[in-house]
């Protein structure tokens, strides 16, 4: 009991903050000035591999399918986030909370039907936590993710509950999203990110779950996206996909839904095994709910069976399980459903990716 | 079944009889009684509160990590939080900061907790502020407070509102940023950002302890070793089980001598008890031995007059019990769970009703009325049956060589016991003492009776030929037992009026003088610290000095220091003092070494008496204490009086503070006028600084005042106890008086038949009850006398570690004396008129 309502305190106060880190981009006076994301950046590397503090929020978010060392299939997230605050940037004290360090981790477990989840926050200070500028660096206690310089990833999540050491390894080219990394997220020009991922990371390393260790190998989807505004006033939420397919090829696809059930921003990018992409712009892509799930835990509805149409291609979406809800309702009555997903073409399997679904329990203020 | 029916019957008809007398045993009784358990309630209460507000701050943490020196390098936060074995570390900046609005009150300081949610919400979950909605991050924000429920009321705000803090000489506003819903009734804290409280308030760098949590498979004990072993000698390691031995430690002594008085106040009743039922069975004697000749065995005799008093102990324990939960209610309802200690000021904790402590002072109440009729019965029952039936026999045949021989052992055992050591910190043998002393004295009064009322009455027969007198000192001369026994009740609470008044006298006039001593100068401004330094630096101390009016003015920098982290922390006190003439500036006791005789080659330092018992810091000894971090060694150049800090203080010189630790600061500073200007003219050129928002200015007449006030105040409950013993005290002689009385209506109708008149016969009573009062109050009054030397020489020094100056209350003892005596002969008076009403025929007959 003493541990179940600790948790819950942790629960609250993580997303309350992340909470927070949603709502600060309607606050139209914060006492900080950050940099806006402007159409004329080049990114470079490896420098934007690192942090950027002088942005608002930024992410690094793996998403990927594993296969254990039992034949079993697993799918699984970990995020890191640096979400920066209002607090007085003039506070000398190395306990200013100027920056936020949050990691979630989840796996997706068909044969318990349901997500396993852990978070984590800290203030940015003492090298306890940080994202560092330079190279991919983020640490929070000994939860990290870290890039070296021969491009390969390290990430470790450990608690009691879960714990997940993988390894990962670029095997293609990135991927800059949107106009050379310049990614768009709605109808404003100010509502920007600027955005690269990683398909086709080779994934290897230990999971401990349930107190097994499994041996687990398999691929992963890096996004790595910093900004300091992001969506319309409108937006009422976002549908989101990266899919690994067999071939070689990658493809992401998102599209921002307004409150009014209107599609208020859409964008995907196809890239062929042979290095050729292709870019699909808001009319060209449609996200088209096939079967909708309603979740036991918040009764919300997802549409967690699509199709998506980029111009004249069409892919088909099919969870891994259904219930990949996200439930922290608890604390800050926001809920999402984020899970892996196979990919059809023609009735065949033709890849894995992962789908992410955010406003359906309640309008996503973001 | 027959001898329940008797023994029944034998109960009613005797209470019926002296249904008053045993009003006034059961209310003597349960007044004790009810004293000593709302004493005790209230103190449970507010310890139990105060260690669960304790825990509430503390949380779910394992270990807390502290420094000595109060706060400590922050460093030692990233490296706790990496280190093997700890799951959580979480860091905590606490300070008290001085509430703007409330400075010029007595009552103006806040509790403040500088956290980091992140890590305090696994640990101290009852520390989280509850911010407004859409407002998540005033948790962390840079200029956000959250009160407790507590804080909010005293601070009368509300969220969104500003509270202003005195840091130094500048006040910074606060937002209150929400509540903290699940602190304790009665706590007031806030609590803040930890980066925040740093920056403003000045601690960057700083911590006060590190909470922590250890990994589920941790052996305490010997994690705690090896983390020591790391750590400098400063930090110390402690449980939430020894800060509350150390809080407990903190106000016992206090607690036990409340307890104790409230004791001595129930053995008071314990002596009314037994007069009443040796005067009752005196009354019954032929009756009660004509039981024994129908056959009533010993045994069954014994249990008769045993089981009245148990009846009489149950019945005053039971509604003692009632009056004191209903007095503690009642007092933290009204007031608040401090009885004037200052240890648990403010809280408003919850009086629960213990069984076992209870019952415990249900059978304290139950066994001294049960003891007291034992007393009594014993002689009855072994008594010779044929020469006791004759009813002239009532004085008692008590062995009065054997008594005053056990008087004298009681006596003597206890002088012994006033030289013995205190145990455990507390004054056990000194209490010891006063009670056989108690015993002493009373088991004595048959023999000093005697002595007395003889030789009294030898020598007035020769000045004297007034009957009613001669009469009334033969009586006494010639049944002393009866009389002592009547002056029983009398002694105990007289002496125990006596010891107090002695003792708060004392008390107050030493505190007085030291007061006299503590502030020569004419006022003194006092600066609510910044961070781990004084308010005033040095810009403002040459202003000041500058100011027109003062031709002096002295500044001192007071801070706490913990020298053991089992006890509470004691005071340093820095300030400039004149080495060859110490007494000058300081309340010195005559433990001085000759300032001509320090060592050059020391520092001096000067020490409170507790300095002496707690730590040893004997005059002439080379002590260490840490300044600034580093321990020093300095020589123990005098002892000196502290009324104001029970847990220590030194004094040292301000040049030497100040080369050791290269704090500049100052907190406080005395000032003297010129003799040409006014009081007024001063407080109006120092409100005209331009700092004088944070400056505390206060005329030293006005602190004596306060500090009397305080100490009034403390000793209203010791106040308390005075009155419920002269109340016990007159119980008694009224009681006893009236027993006696009808115990003589054969003696009454005899004289009657002599000739004497009603008139006569009662004034002889009064005379005799002036003359047992006087009596009884002279020893009273040697015994209270002998008991408050023990109160202030062994009682207080052990349990307080200060001493003081005999004072005696003489106005104030006369006027008591005098309200004793005229209340006693009254009380006499009106107990005889009752019996003398009686036909005198009857009672005369009754006599076969």
């Amino acid at each position: 009991m003493r541990y179940l309502y600790n948790k819950r305190t942790i629960l609250i106060v993580v997303l309350m903050i992340f909470c927070t880190a949603i709502v600060w981009a309607q606050q139209s006076e914060t006492k900080r000035q950050y940099t806006s994301v402007t159409p004329n950046y080049t990114l470079t590397f490896p420098k934007d591999f690192g942090a950027h503090p002088d942005f608002r929020i930024e992410w690094w978010y793996v998403t990927g399918w594993l296969e254990t060392n039992e034949q079993k299939t697993l799918g699984f997230q970990i995020t890191f986030f640096r979400s920066a605050t209002s607090h007085d940037q003039e506070n000398p004290s190395q306990f200013a909370p100027k920056h936020l360090i949050i990691a979630h981790a989840a796996i997706s477990d068909p044969s318990i039907g349901k997500i396993i989840y852990e978070e984590k926050s800290a203030r940015a200070g003492f090298d306890l936590a940080y994202a560092k500028e330079g190279d991919t660096h983020v640490k929070l206690d000994n939860w990290y993710f870290v890039r070296n310089e021969t491009g390969n990833y390290q990430t470790k999540i450990s608690t009691e509950r879960l714990s997940l050491q993988l390894s990962l390894n670029p095997t293609q080219e990135m991927m800059l999203q949107g106009k050379n990394g310049f990614s768009r997220k709605g109808p404003n020009i100010e509502q920007a990110s600027y955005y690269y991922s990683q398909p086709h990371l080779k994934v290897t390393g230990t999971i401990k779950h349930q107190n097994k260790t499994l041996t687990v190998s398999g691929h992963a989807w890096l996004d790595h996206e910093w900004s300091s505004e992001l969506l319309d006033a409108r937006a009422d939420g976002w549908d989101w996909v990266s899919m690994n397919l067999f071939d070689g090829s990658a493809l992401v696809a998102f599209q921002i839904r307004g409150k009014d059930g209107t599609k208020l921003w859409a964008y995907a990018q196809q890239r062929n095994m042979n290095g050729k992409t292709r870019f699909f712009d808001t009319e060209q892509v449609d996200f088209m709910p096939v079967r909708t799930w309603q979740s036991p835990h918040t009764n919300a509805w997802y549409p967690v069976e699509m199709r998506i149409r980029t111009s004249e291609l069409e892919w088909q979406l099919i969870p891994l399980f259904d219930d990949q809800e996200l439930d922290s309702r608890s604390s800050t009555g926001a809920a999402y459903w984020e899970g892996a997903v196979s990919i059809l073409k023609n009735q065949q399997i033709i890849g894995q990716g992962y789908l992410e679904l955010t406003g359906y329990e309640k309008s996503l203020d973001l | 079944m027959k001898i329940l029916q008797l023994s029944g019957w034998l109960l009613l008809a005797e209470w019926r009889t002296r249904f008053g007398q045993i009003i006034v045993a059961i209310t003597a009784i349960a007044m004790g009684v009810a004293l000593g358990f709302s004493i005790h309630l209230i103190n449970s209460a507010a310890l139990n509160e105060f260690s669960a507000a304790n825990k509430s701050l503390a949380g779910q943490s394992d270990l807390q990590v502290y420094n000595k020196q109060g706060f400590f390098d922050e460093m030692l936060y990233p490296k706790l939080a990496q280190y093997e074995g700890i799951k959580q570390a979480n860091p905590v900046l606490e300070f008290t900061a001085v509430v703007s609005d409330k400075f010029h009150s007595k009552d103006h300081k806040l509790k403040i907790l500088g956290i980091d949610v992140f890590r305090a919400a696994s640990i101290s979950p009852d520390l989280l502020g509850v911010p407004a909605e859409g407002k998540a991050m005033d948790s962390f924000a840079d200029d956000t407070i959250f009160l407790s429920p507590a804080a909010m009321e005293w601070l009368q705000l509300e969220q969104d509102d500003t509270l202003f803090l005195n840091v130094g000489l500048e006040a910074i506003p606060l937002r209150v940023a929400g509540g903290l819903t699940r602190a304790r009734a009665g706590q007031r804290i806030g609590v803040m950002d930890i980066g925040a409280a740093q920056w403003r308030f000045h601690y960057l760098g700083l911590l006060s302890r590190i909470e922590l949590k250890l990994e589920s498979n941790a052996q305490y004990e010997a994690f705690k070793d090896r983390l020591s072993k790391e750590l400098d000698d400063n930090f110390y390691i402690s449980e939430i089980a020894d800060q509350e031995k150390r809080l407990s430690k903190m106000s016992r002594a206090y607690r036990v001598n409340l307890n104790m008085l409230a004791l001595v106040a129930l053995f008071t009743g314990s002596f009314l008890v037994f007069s009443t039922q040796v005067l009752s069975i005196i009354r019954r004697r032929s009756q009660l031995v004509f039981l024994r000749v129908m056959g009533f065995t010993r045994q069954q005799l014994l249990l008769q007059i045993i089981t009245e008093g148990i009846v009489l102990g149950m019945i005053g324990a039971i509604s003692g019990l009632a009056i004191g939960y209903g007095c503690a209610v009642l007092v933290i309802q009204l007031l608040d769970a401090d009885l004037g200690s200052n240890f648990f000021y403010g809280l408003k904790p919850t009086i629960y009703f213990n069984l076992w402590d209870a019952s415990l002072f249900f059978m304290i109440g139950l066994s001294v009325a049960v003891l007291g009729a034992f007393l009594a019965a014993k002689e009855i029952v072994n008594a010779n049956q044929a020469s006791a039936l004759k009813s002239s026999h009532q004085d008692i045949a008590m062995n009065r060589a054997q008594w005053s021989w056990r008087a004298l052992f009681c006596l003597s055992l206890g002088l012994l016991m006033t030289v013995l050591p205190p145990v455990f910190e507390l004054p056990i043998f000194g209490y010891m003492a006063i009670a056989l002393l108690l015993i002493g004295g009373i088991a004595l009064m048959p023999w000093l009776a005697l002595l007395v009322f003889s030789s009294l009455q030898n020598s007035v027969a020769r000045l004297s030929k007034n009957p009613i007198i001669l009469m009334a000192l033969a009586r006494q001369a010639n049944a002393s037992n009866q009389a002592s026994i009547a002056l029983s009740g009398v002694l105990a609470s007289f002496g125990l009026i006596v010891a107090m008044a002695i003792m708060v006298l004392s008390f107050r006039e030493s505190v007085d003088q030291w007061l006299d001593h503590v502030l020569p100068a004419d006022l003194y401004i006092s600066v609510a610290d910044s961070g781990i330094q004084g308010g005033l630096r040095d810009d403002e101390q040459k202003i000041i000095n500058q100011l027109p009016g003062f031709i002096r003015s002295d500044f001192f920098r007071v801070q706490p220091l913990t020298l053991d982290p089992n006890r509470p922390e004691i005071t340093l006190i820095a300030r400039p003092i004149d080495t060859l003439n110490p007494e000058s500036t300081l309340p010195l006791t005559h433990d001085v070494i000759d300032p001509y005789q320090l060592p050059k080659d020391s520092m001096p330092l000067w020490v409170s008496e507790a300095m002496v018992d707690l730590y040893g810091f004997a005059v002439g000894k080379k002590v260490k204490i840490p300044i600034d971090g580093i321990w020093r060694e300095f020589f123990v150049a005098g002892v000196w009086r502290d009324y104001g800090r029970q847990f220590g203080a030194v004094q040292m010189q301000l040049s030497d503070y100040q080369a050791l630790s290269n704090d500049l600061s100052f907190n406080t500073a005395a000032l003297w006028l010129d003799t040409q200007t006014a009081m007024s003219e001063a407080y109006t050129s120092l409100q005209q600084l331009p700092f004088s928002d944070a400056l505390e200015i206060k005329q030293s007449q006005r602190i004596r005042k306060t500090s009397l006030d305080i100490f009034d105040r403390s000793f209203a409950v010791t106040y308390a106890l005075e009155i419920v013993a002269i109340i016990i005290g007159l119980l008694g002689v009224a009681a006893s008086f009236s027993a006696q009385a009808l115990a003589r209506a054969k003696e009454f109708g005899m004289l009657r038949h002599i000739g004497v008149t009603r008139k006569q016969i009662l004034s002889m009573l009064a005379v005799e009850g002036f003359f047992m009062t006087t009596l009884g109050i002279i020893l009273g009054f040697v015994l209270g006398w002998c008991i408050s030397l023990i109160l202030i020489f062994v009682v207080n020094p052990q349990s307080f570690h200060w001493t003081m100056e005999l004072y005696m209350p003489w106005n104030w003892l006369m006027l008591i004396s005098g309200i004793m005596l005229v209340s006693a002969s009254f009380a006499a008076l009106l107990a005889g008129r009752k019996t003398v009403s009686v036909d005198v025929i009857r009672s005369v007959r009754e006599d076969w």
